[in-house]
């Protein structure tokens, strides 16, 4: 689909409001008597609070109450069960006691009735500490890994069997944290309606889950909690969760009797919403000469906290992604004194195919052998994993089109043999897959007497275009255009529905809608009597019923196809890099992506989410990476000035490729998931690229002039 | 429960605030007998009067025209014009993203040219002619760069969107848009972390050789 196709296919349905500013996100709403509320981060890293000083902030203008673990209401999910132990572990809990576990972590939170003036208050809190020694660093903490499941290794065939094969090499691999860092700033309005019923607007990537979680932690029915979300700035798996901050709104509102509002600030979107953890990896591959994979080890040690244990098994990837007779994981993680880590866009699978990929590319230079190639040599018929048939998979293709569009046979074998323009040019892949999922969900359709169907379901849209999607299931089921559908979403009172993650939305929420959209296309031929028509039309079936309207509601979930298939989509990345031999500059001159997501729903929407899940491997690649300083415990780049992400002069025109053939037993609509596997797997066709380019294997992200400045003997010889 | 108009505020009230200079003197005198009397001194505290004197203090009266309309507003000299506009006008078209003016979310034009107004403070802005988000359509008729941003998908979340188009006008406005480079390098001011970025740029170039003004 080339970009002039793309623009004529069907716009956002939210475009409009989003282009003329009248899209609400969550701090946008103003409930009479709204006051602000900001948090005040704790200064040291470990240890406990000895006193904390309230007293100029409340006197402070304009300052209505400070909350602090002295004062704080008691929050009834946090306390223990009378004869029973405090766990262990656990999610963070709020002003519950005097301890300090990560630096940042709230220690009070300052209301007033102007944003300007619950700032400058905060400023006023002053603790004193009583500071213990801590451990912020990864690699210094490896030997403190545990496994969060069994002993963490999983084993196919014989273990270490790549150190028998003929070729074959051991690399570690590393990746920083790294911060979701969305446009929109975490923020929440809470406002009591009644001692025990609330309502909130939060970015949430799922109002019911949110409602559950907010439900679990203050004890109050689920019912008696409204949660909006109608539009989310971005959140890439930083917004699955009731986080700190949200409980500090809620608490807020409850103690100073007002709607409360609390944005974050962005230094503390890096400390207080999660990131995708420092992992480091080890691979040992082997083949045989002919580039039969013989065996793969992939080993992981990741960062968690001090308090809850993060697992995302990025090893994963190495089991399921080639057909590889052994192989053997495993997987650890390490509890640092830093905030918790969270889901982010791949998560695991963008770290472990990082490590996967690469290698796979260092044996095929080992081998001789063409990166694509060794990939098809390698390919799975079936999930070597689980043994079963996959539901659909069309990598083979994907390679094609990729290599075709990026000029593939352009590529030197030989590393660091092509310039152009004084500038070292390589070109590189990576292969992305992630599991394609359908969960349970709920839609109401309703056709009104005027003739415009609404559509009801309690999703969220992060940004993909979910309601464009949902729309252009109905508009094909029922026959009408797309501006005769209303699609009403993001909030908790609406039929049942997952938090939009793991790609799985189009899968789930699709279905319910597919379902709902059939079942009131049927209801309307019932009315018409004998079998209806293919095109009812709804109006005058209605009038000649004398009904205001009618409404179905489904819901579905996954069936047996589920245990039967293996179901993955599969991304192909392709990238052609410039690199400056003297200054170690990487440029990426020319980006093709090729995604097997099924059945393309909504092209243009689909189109720009693997452009955007491409840049974001771009900037995992080359410059994202949270830089603690150790000395400190204590994040030195928590700013956009400082975290380095791509901008518009990073990133070229990107292609985006679809195989666009359905998945037969996923859901009706054929589709597949496509968010995560955007950006699985680029960070090596970068890497690879790279090193095609100039020689040098970075294995450790993300890919810096540093580590590669002072090349300009390359270009002489 | 206080009632309503106790905790309204500042910046909701309607009426203009042009007889501030006389409740200043009313404020002054009354904190010369709150410094004197004692009695006065506990009287005034429970009425919180100390905080209605200082709120008065702390306030600066400022002109704004805002996409046409005239506003005359009290505020603290610290208050930027980004929460001006998201607080206190209700205009939260213009985007807090990150208020140290490194992402661009906020950006809208002062007198015709793109500034971050979370840089900006209130007081700075004061007597000049601003226009955001809001204020670019003509009425139903959007302007031709939010149709070229609709046309070409220039944004997913939306979020960054509205200080991407400010910025995408002021751009061919300033004639920094003549190639596809060189639009790159000047739209690099905006952060958009969903990667809308080929189409933000697929959008400004069609406006920049389309035949409409901008």
């Amino acid at each position: 689909m080339t970009n002039d196709t793309m623009t004529k296919g069907m716009s956002r349905i939210d475009g409009r409001l989003k282009v003329t500013g009248a899209a609400r996100y969550s701090a946008e709403f103003t409930p009479a008597g709204m006051v602000y509320a900001v948090l005040v981060g704790s200064t040291i890293t470990k240890g406990t609070i000895r006193s904390i000083d309230t007293k100029a902030a409340e006197k402070a203008p304009g300052v209505l109450a400070v909350i602090t673990h002295i004062n704080s209401p008691k929050i009834a999910g946090y306390q223990v069960e009378p004869g029973k132990q405090e766990p262990a572990k656990g999610t963070y809990k709020l002003f519950y006691n005097n301890k300090i576990l990560f630096n940042g972590q709230p220690i009070a939170v300052v209301i007033a009735n102007t944003f300007e003036r619950a700032q400058y208050a905060a400023s006023l809190v002053k603790a004193q500490y009583n500071a213990e020694t801590y451990q912020t660093k990864l690699a210094d903490n490896t030997a403190k890994a545990f496994a969060p499941e069994g002993d963490g290794k999983k084993t196919r065939g014989i273990a270490d069997a790549w150190k028998t094969a003929p070729v074959k090499l051991e690399q570690e691999y590393i990746i920083p944290s790294e911060s979701h860092s969305p446009m929109e700033l975490h923020a929440i309005i809470a406002k009591w309606d009644a001692p025990d019923k609330l309502t909130v607007w939060t970015k949430t990537q799922g109002v019911q889950d949110t409602q559950d979680g907010i439900a679990n932690i203050f004890k109050l029915p689920k019912a008696n909690i409204q949660v909006n979300s109608k539009f989310v700035g971005g959140a890439f798996g930083s917004a699955l969760q009731v986080w700190p901050h949200e409980v500090a709104a809620i608490l807020a509102a409850q103690v100073v009797k007002r709607p409360v509002k609390l944005v974050l600030g962005r230094a503390d979107m890096f400390t207080s919403v999660g990131y995708r953890p420092n992992t480091w990896q080890k691979i040992g591959i082997g083949a045989t000469t002919d580039g039969k994979l013989v065996g793969i080890t992939h080993e992981a040690a990741g960062q968690t906290s001090t308090y809850e244990d993060f697992n995302e098994d990025p090893v994963g990837v190495s089991r399921s992604t080639y057909a590889c007779p052994n192989v053997n994981t495993v997987y650890k993680i390490s509890p640092l004194d830093i905030g918790s880590p969270t889901w982010m866009r791949g998560p695991g699978e963008a770290t472990g195919a990082f490590a996967l990929e690469s290698a796979l590319d260092e044996l095929a230079y080992a081998l001789n052998i063409d990166p694509i190639e060794l990939r098809i040599i390698n390919n799975a018929e079936t999930d070597p994993d689980s043994g079963k048939p996959f539901s659909s998979k069309y990598l083979k293709e994907a390679y094609k089109l990729g290599a075709d569009s990026i000029g593939w046979s352009d590529r030197k074998a030989k590393p660091a043999s092509l310039s152009k323009n004084g500038w070292l040019v390589g070109y590189g892949m990576g292969v992305g897959m992630f599991g394609a999922y359908r969960d349970k969900a709920s839609a109401k359709a309703i056709m009104m007497a005027n003739g415009t169907l609404i559509i009801q379901t309690a999703v969220s849209d992060i940004g993909p275009g979910t309601g464009t999607a949902m729309v252009t299931i109905a508009s094909d089921i029922m026959g009408i255009p797309a501006d005769r559908i209303r699609f009403d979403m993001g909030d908790s009172s609406l039929p049942q529905a997952p938090s939009q993650g793991g790609s799985s939305t189009t899968a789930t929420v699709g279905s319910a809608v597919y379902q709902a959209c059939t079942d009131l296309k049927e209801s309307f031929q019932k009315l018409i009597g004998n079998g209806g028509t293919d095109k009812p039309d709804y109006v005058e079936v209605l009038k000649k019923n004398d009904l205001p309207k009618l409404e179905v509601t489904a819901a579905v979930s996954g069936g047996p196809e589920m245990e039967k298939y293996a179901m993955y989509s599969w991304s192909v990345h392709f990238i052609k890099v410039l690199v400056h031999p003297a200054t170690g500059v990487v440029k990426v001159d020319k980006a093709v992506c090729v995604a097997d997501s099924g059945h393309i729903v909504s092209p243009k929407t689909a189109r720009s989410q693997i452009v955007g899940g491409a840049i974001g491997g771009i900037g995992m690649a080359l410059m994202e990476e949270v830089i603690i300083d150790h000395r400190y415990g204590r994040l030195v780049n928590n700013s956009f000035a400082d975290y380095h992400l791509p901008v518009n002069a990073d990133i070229p025109q990107i292609e985006a490729l679809f195989v666009n053939k359905p998945d037969p037993y996923l859901n009706p609509m054929g589709a597949k998931g496509m968010g995560e596997i955007a950006l699985i797997g680029m960070a090596a066709a970068v890497a690879n690229a790279v090193f095609n380019a100039t020689g040098k294997r970075i294995r450790e992200l993300p890919i810096t002039p540093d580590k590669l400045v002072g090349m300009e003997d390359l270009l002489e010889s | 429960m206080e009632d309503e108009k106790d905790y309204a505020l500042p910046g909701f009230d309607t009426e203009a605030k042009d007889n501030s200079r006389r409740n200043f003197l009313k404020q002054s005198t009354l904190l010369t007998a709150v410094a004197l009397t004692p009695g006065t001194a506990i009287k005034a505290a429970d009425m919180r009067l100390d905080e209605k004197i200082a709120e008065a203090f702390e306030k600066m009266p400022i002109k704004l025209e805002v996409n046409g309309v005239a506003h005359s507003l009290s505020v603290e000299p610290r208050a930027t014009l980004l929460d001006i506009l998201r607080e206190q006008l209700d205009l939260t078209g213009t985007k807090k993203g990150c208020d140290h003016g490194q992402c661009g979310a906020c950006t809208v034009h002062i007198d015709g040219h793109r500034v971050n107004s979370c840089l900006t403070l209130g007081v700075m802005a004061s007597g000049k002619k601003i226009t955001t988000i809001e204020g670019l359509a003509k009425g139903d008729e959007l302007h031709p760069m939010q149709e070229a941003f609709l046309k070409h998908d220039g944004f997913q979340c939306g979020y960054c969107t509205p200080g991407q188009i400010m910025s995408a006008v002021a751009c061919i406005r300033e004639g920094h848009a003549n190639s596809e480079m060189e639009i790159r390098e000047y739209m690099s001011g905006n952060i958009c972390r969903c990667g809308a970025y080929p189409n933000i740029v697929n959008a400004i170039q069609e406006v920049k050789e389309g035949a409409q003004a901008v």
